[in-house]
């Protein structure tokens, strides 16, 4: 059985295709004597196949709480005795943040809001965010903005929004246990007219959510199917209000195996550190993913919670010899 | 009185040690003055929190 998981990750190595579902649930169920010679081998994937660059991103809420959605997770809907109230950022704060996020060398911004889908007042705040930060900072603009119309779609893409962001946070067939006021699918149709933009697509989840390592495995060749630019990999920082408060975190190595499995599902994707990892992982595991397939940090502090501060994220990257990628590379 | 400013309990009630290691990865959510919930906007390099009676903290 050992045997067989390794000779499959040596074939992702040298093939770039990733492993199928049964091949991801096997990473995922591996003991624990074999953790250590799996991230070695998904570190040598990410290596071949992405290369020894880091994408560093900061993230902002331009729209916080509020939301009419009950993702059980989300500390940010309005349907939870959340102690997140709705605000919303002006657009010198935004283009601060832009500033502060373009300061640690980052190559991308991701603007987010907490809604069902943009409106047309959220879509003017984008409009004059996005022209305020193309005048003062060099920086390519990523929007996440729930699920999005065609004409939506089209108007990003004439705005230069980058990459789009929009998780499917869990596998299909656990979604309508963690949200039920959408769908799985409705959300897979937005990614869908993303990808058809032209728009990168950026496209993750949230692991620890409830749900069976079989469902962890049905999730990533989910993602495997849709084969984004960028999967954000987020583990669960159980928050005050909401359904899921009281849910264990993950255990690190099973975040560490889930950084191995989904990096030899998806070889040439860009597998990005995204919240819940300094609660799940600490500073030592943080290292352990980035030499175990991981190849993208979200730095600095999140969109409701705080992160470890952006420089000691980029002392571990020169500590491990690893370059943040160039704006010029990235574009 | 204050308020613990994670939870929003009486500081003088109850054990907030929990709320205390939790808030080295939060910003404040409470009011300590007067427990109102107030408005937080998280950046990437900092967070301000405002209550409506007590100002930006």
């Amino acid at each position: 059985m050992s045997e067989r998981i390794m000779a499959a990750a040596e074939r992702v190595l040298e093939t770039g295709v990733g492993l199928d579902e049964a091949g991801v649930l096997a990473v995922l169920r591996a003991p624990d004597e074999q953790l250590t010679p799996l991230l070695e081998v998904a570190h040598r994937v990410r290596m071949r196949w992405c290369g020894p660059e880091v994408e560093v991103e900061g993230i902002v809420s331009l729209k916080t709480g509020g939301c009419p959605e009950d993702c059980h997770f989300c500390s940010q809907s309005g349907l939870f005795a959340s102690p997140v109230r709705a605000v919303w950022l002006d657009i010198p704060s935004l283009v601060e943040a832009a500033k502060q996020t373009a300061a640690t060398g980052a190559t991308e911004f991701c603007i987010v809001a907490a809604v069902r889908g943009p409106d047309a007042r959220l879509m003017a705040q984008l409009r004059d965010g996005v022209a305020a930060i193309r005048e003062a900072v060099d920086i390519n603009i990523a929007a996440s903005l729930g699920m999005l119309t065609q004409e939506q779609v089209d108007e990003l893409v004439a705005l230069g929004v980058h990459r789009y962001n929009h998780n499917l946070e869990t596998a299909r067939s656990h979604f309508p246990l963690v949200v039920s006021t959408h769908t799985w699918d409705e959300r897979w149709d937005t990614l869908r007219m993303v990808r058809e933009s032209g728009m990168e697509v950026c496209c993750g989840g949230i692991l620890g959510l409830g749900e069976t390592v079989e469902q962890r495995a049905e999730f990533a060749i989910q993602l495997q199917e849709l084969d984004p630019h960028e999967v954000p990999l987020n583990f669960l920082n159980p928050r005050p209000g909401t359904p899921l408060a009281e849910q264990p975190v993950l255990a690190p190595k099973d975040a560490l195996r889930a950084i191995a499995a989904f990096r030899l599902a998806l070889p040439r994707t860009i597998l990005r550190y995204a919240g819940g990892r300094e609660i799940t992982l600490g500073d030592l595991g943080t290292r352990e993913g980035l030499l175990g397939g991981v190849n993208a940090v979200i730095v600095g502090n999140y969109l409701t919670t705080l992160g470890r501060p952006a420089t000691a994220d980029l002392e571990l990257l020169a500590d491990l010899k690893m370059p943040v990628k160039a704006l010029s590379a990235a574009l | 009185m204050s308020f613990c400013d994670r939870c929003g309990g009486p500081v003088g009630e109850g054990d907030h040690t929990a709320c205390l290691a939790a808030r080295q990865l939060e910003p404040p959510r409470f009011c300590p003055h007067c427990r109102r919930r107030m408005k937080v906007q998280v950046l990437p390099a900092g967070w301000h929190a405002t209550c409506v009676e007590h100002g930006t903290l």
